[in-house]
């Protein structure tokens, strides 16, 4: 009996279990705490499953389920099926935008028998399997620019796809991927030039065109005349700062405003501007102000388990999906949420320690896939919550309402503890 | 290869910590530093008062408003703070018992809990209100008043169009699609007000009020930093004549039916009577509840829109559009003559013509004009057993049936008001089933004369003259012609040109000679209007229906369509008169008088005598109308209106 067990889960990472044990527990409470109004009937909810608490611990036992049959799988199992599963999330995709149905303005649902599903949501562990099967296989040189390509368009085909669906949120966090490739090899330049055009866009939207451009073309002078003996000796080096003074006057003068009038929805538009604070939608910043009011008042220790004022009587749109951590920020103040964070950031750090402890390529570019979504997650959904990032309809990983998400987080997280199990192997 | 990589790690440990101590640092200020955020949720400091915004007003094709919005209080209870009250006096001014009272209580805990508002006294009448505002202060702060928007209409005519406003119920509040609605809200229920909620509601917003020790707002809070506006609902401007509405409905007073007016040259809808009709203000306010059973309980079915919710047998309206479908398969010319002699014996029972002398169908100008049973009776025949589609099962009735589609009908139009009715056009697979597979063109003769299976709506005949009048082409009938400030595309289908087939000139202009012959000198003359050339069609359609669970044959609906002038229309009406026999005698007269009052704007005193008897004729059923509480029921808001004011 003592021997048996042991076998069977010989190699897990306990660490890892127990922190998403604790965050999904979490998770439920703040559901629950987001929810529950003096007088409910508690146990005939949990029964009925008509509360989102109640639901959510349906999922957690359905979740459950599907750790122990991955636990059960074999490894090889996932190196396999990795292209195959790719291929079938990239046509569930495209089912949706067929016969998809519409929730809350986007076309990115199906229905199943009652229950809503969003393929986009499991679609993240196929591309995740898929860009580690193609990076782990031995005619991949990563340090060539055509394998860079394949793998990049591997990350972006689904969140094309979702773009069209009107999930512009969840089509975002397809670009954590870059940081496994950063991993993987990617020049570390690049991650330099996609920080500055993020500064790029934001100084676009934030100051007049015109003022940007003189500015460019100053900035431009100055280097050329400070470096006029490097040029000097060098000729291609003054086609460079050419180069880049001319993409950036180009993006800042048409292409930014060009996206802002026909690429991106109204909506977005507004959302991005409000968060910059140009303009004053009241529509927009509800969501964000209630939300800060409710984390804000808080306090140092929290009003304490069920006692927020702000998010249990409605204030709060959206508590138990995108806005969970006002219950937590709330109930239990800067104190609780700094260990909330601490509990990610263990949980983080943990899978890139499990990471690099791999012999397989493959498992390590799972395993960093895995901290790379869970990351990106993490980063913009506080980030919204607290009025540092525009409302971008992403969930909290395992601790938000919702199956489709608990359930891609769970199998995303036990994949990677199969894995890491079967670590002696060689897997590609 | 991993060795070689090692330094990448702690670069990505890096971004990971340095976002997290950002988020941090946030919360510090947001959570530590700032006390204003502490502040604005503590309930005894700051009073939160959510700002309704009014909603958006409707007006007639002259921007005169037709309906504008009034405020009424409802009585709201938070049943945890409501302690220590004197309940006795609270009932006396309610005019209710403790029991009652109690009930209430268990109620508002039942749907909203103890600590959320719930509504305890919906819409108070203006006296109950005026007592309870001096001694609120006894009641709070477990008791407030908040105000609601109701709607009320000056002209009290177009119920059935505009719809009503109505509490939000509770399966629609778990819906998702309602979301943004809190449980008390108010939204469009019918008519336009439904299908333009989503521009009519407008934005709700939020004020923060610093509260006194006494629980008294005494101004805004930070400035009103942390408040947002409530953004006023859209103005809906329509192409609807508010005037030609009252008049339509006076017309129709005592009788069963419809009359639809639509704008040819845009598709906007001028008039759409439905009658018998209500007071819309019987569903506003105190009263709706009420109202709303009692009128859709009446035998008169007040609250059927019969000009898109019931569908008939065109009867002889549907002529014109046989001669079209003819014309342009080529069958016919408009020279075409058929020798009637007062009955058609192309198949095996004789279908009755009401004309017998010779030459009354020598060509189709004339067969219009007489309205001849045989002549169209024939022509339908040579179009559906046509040799090119091998004959009427093989093709020819899909085939006529594709241009019944074409014409708008057998399927909704797309009118902007719900629950448009489809009517029926028969298909070959529905004579399949209706007769096991054994029928021809002499089994469905009777389309040709617009009897039989074939039903429209009104709103589907007065499009159809619409695309004679235009010479083949509609714009979807619609009430909105433009929305203040627009951002949607709801109006956007309705900017369409819709061609229908590819019928030519010549076919339409013959159609429309027959048809100006109708009103000078056919069975129409009496839908003449002094200098101004009409194009019309009389009809009479067969009316059976079920009494005692068999088909009989009851009193016949009268029916008229007409557009105006000929050459150039700007009118186009359809009228029925249900149960009222032939329809030149009431029908016309009522699409005539329509279309002057469109055209001239009064109606010329030769006509006022006309006009009377038509207004004061009643073809109601008696026994019907000795059932129906219809009558009393729109004088008491009539009463109700002048007594308030």
């Amino acid at each position: 009996m003592n021997r048996s067990q042991a076998k069977l889960t010989q190699g897990i990472d306990w660490p890892i279990v127990g922190l998403y044990l604790a965050l999904v527990i979490i998770g439920i409470m703040s559901i629950f705490a987001a929810e529950y109004r003096g007088d409910d009937n508690v146990w005939q909810n949990i029964i009925h499953l008509n509360k989102n608490y109640s639901r959510q611990m349906m999922w957690f036992g359905i979740s459950l389920v599907l750790a122990s049959v991955i636990w059960l799988t074999d490894s090889k199992f996932f190196t396999a099926t990795s292209n195959l599963l790719y291929a079938g999330g990239l046509l569930l995709l495209l089912l949706v935008l067929g016969i998809g149905k519409d929730v809350k303005g986007s076309h990115s649902w199906l229905v199943i028998g009652g229950f809503q599903f969003q393929p986009a949501e499991l679609t993240k562990l196929c591309t995740n399997l898929a860009l580690a099967k193609y990076l782990s296989s031995q005619e991949t040189d990563f340090t060539k620019l055509r394998s860079r390509l394949i793998a990049a368009a591997i990350a972006l085909i689904p969140a094309g796809i979702i773009i069209l669906q009107d999930e512009t949120g969840l089509a975002l966090v397809y670009f954590s991927f870059f940081l496994v490739m950063f991993r993987e090899g990617l020049p570390g330049i690049l991650l330099v030039i996609a920080f500055s055009g993020i500064v790029l866009v934001l100084s676009a939207l934030l100051v007049d065109k015109y003022v940007l451009f003189t500015i460019f073309s100053v900035i431009t002078a100055l280097v050329i005349y400070f470096m006029r003996r490097e040029i000097k000796r060098k000729r291609s080096r003054l086609l460079v700062i050419i180069g880049v003074y001319a993409f950036c006057s180009v993006f800042v003068m048409f292409v930014v405003p060009f996206a802002f009038t026909k690429v991106l929805k109204d909506y977005q538009v507004r959302r991005i501007e409000v968060m910059l604070g140009k303009e004053n939608d009241p529509k927009a910043t509800y969501n964000t102000r209630q939300s800060m009011i409710a984390i804000g008042s808080g306090g140092f220790w929290g009003k304490g388990y069920l006692k927020g004022t702000q998010t249990r009587f409605d204030f709060v749109p959206e508590q138990s999906t995108d806005f969970i951590f006002c219950t937590v920020g709330e109930d239990f103040g800067f104190l609780g949420s700094v260990i909330f964070l601490g509990l990610y950031v263990a949980l983080l750090f943990r899978i890139i320690f499990v990471a690099e402890r791999q012999r397989s390529t493959y498992s390590r570019v799972y395993a960093y896939g895995v901290a790379s979504i869970i990351f990106f997650h993490l980063a913009i959904n506080i980030s919204m919550t607290i009025g540092l990032a525009p409302v971008i309809g992403i969930p909290l990983p395992l601790v938000s309402y919702g199956g489709s998400s608990l359930m891609t987080f769970t199998m995303l997280i036990f994949i990677m503890l199969r894995l890491d199990a079967d670590r002696q192997m060689v897997l590609r | 290869m991993s060795v070689f990589n090692q330094p990448r790690k702690r670069v990505i440990q890096a971004i990971i910590l340095g976002m997290v101590v950002l988020i941090i640092t946030r919360l510090f200020f947001l959570q530590i530093v700032e006390k204003k955020y502490a502040k604005l949720a503590d309930a005894n400091a700051v009073l939160r008062k959510v700002v309704y915004p009014s909603r958006g007003i409707i007006y007639d094709r002259q921007n005169r408003a037709i309906l504008s919005n009034d405020v009424l209080y409802d009585l709201v209870v938070t049943p945890a703070s409501a302690k220590n009250i004197d309940t006795a006096y609270l009932c006396k001014i309610l005019n209710i018992d403790k029991e009652e009272f109690r009930k209430r209580i268990i109620n508002a805990i039942v749907r909203n809990g103890r600590v959320r508002q719930s509504v305890f006294a919906a819409l108070l009448p203006a006296e109950v209100f005026g007592q309870l505002q001096e001694s609120m202060y006894l009641f709070q702060p477990g008791f407030e008043l908040v105000p609601r928007q109701i709607r009320s209409y000056p002209y009290a005519a177009a119920a059935n169009i505009l719809g009503y406003i109505g509490e939000i119920s509770p399966e629609r509040l778990k819906d998702t699609t309602y979301s943004s609605y809190n449980s008390g809200d108010y939204l469009g229920l019918a008519g336009l007000e439904r299908t333009y909620e989503a521009v009519l509601m407008g934005t709700r917003g939020i004020q923060y009020l610093v509260k006194d020790n006494l629980n008294r707002p005494q101004g805004a809070y930070e400035n009103g930093e942390f408040d947002s506006a409530a953004i006023a609902g859209k103005n809906l401007r329509l192409s609807l004549d508010i005037e030609l509405q009252q008049f339509g409905e006076k017309l129709m007073k005592g009788k069963m039916g419809s009359i639809v007016a639509i704008d040819p040259q845009t598709g906007g809808i001028l008039a759409m009577v439905s009658a018998p009709t209500f007071d819309p203000n019987l569903l506003t306010g105190s009263y709706r509840s009420t109202n709303s059973v009692l009128l859709n309980r009446d035998t008169t079915k007040p609250t059927f829109n019969r000009a898109i919710q019931a569908t008939y047998p065109p009867g002889s309206t549907f002529k014109p559009m046989i001669a079209l479908v003819g014309l342009d398969e080529g069958v016919i010319t408009p020279s075409f003559g058929y020798p009637c002699g007062g009955a058609y014996y192309g198949c095996s029972r004789p279908i009755k013509c009401e004309h017998h002398d010779a030459g009354h169908a020598a060509n189709l100008r004339l067969a219009l004009s007489h309205s001849c049973n045989s002549y169209f009776s024939h022509v339908y025949r040579l179009c559906v057993d046509a040799s090119k589609f091998g004959g009427i099962r093989a093709g020819g009735l899909q085939k006529w049936s594709d241009y019944m589609n074409s014409f708008g009908f057998g399927h909704r139009i797309g009118v902007d008001v719900p629950s448009e009715a489809r009517g029926i056009v028969p298909t070959p697979a529905f004579y399949d089933k209706m007769y096991k597979g054994s029928w021809n063109s002499c089994t469905s003769v009777f389309l040709g004369i617009g009897q039989g299976e074939l039903t429209l709506t009104p709103l589907q005949m007065a499009n159809a003259m619409c695309i004679v009048a235009n010479r083949g082409s509609y714009y979807i009938p619609h009430f909105v012609k433009s929305i203040d400030n627009d951002d949607t595309h709801l109006l956007d289908k309705y900017k369409e040109k819709h061609v229908v087939a590819h019928i030519s000139d010549t076919a339409y202009s013959a159609v429309i000679h027959g048809m100006t012959d109708v009103v000078e000198s056919g069975t129409g003359r009496v839908a003449q209007i002094e200098g101004i050339t009409i194009g019309g069609k009389t009809g009479t359609a067969e009316n059976y229906g079920i009494v005692d669970g068999k088909r009989t044959k009851l009193k016949n609906h009268a029916a008229f369509v007409a557009f105006a002038p000929a050459e150039n229309a700007r009118i186009a009406v359809a009228v029925i008169v249900e149960n009222s026999g032939f329809g030149a005698r009431y029908a016309a007269p009522i699409a005539s008088l329509m279309m002057e009052k469109y055209l001239k704007d009064s109606i010329s005193t030769k006509r006022q005598a006309l006009m009377k008897t038509v207004m004061e004729t009643v073809t109601l059923d008696p026994a019907m109308v000795a059932k129906s509480k219809l009558d009393s029921l729109n004088n008491s808001a009539i009463i109700k209106k002048n007594g308030t004011k």
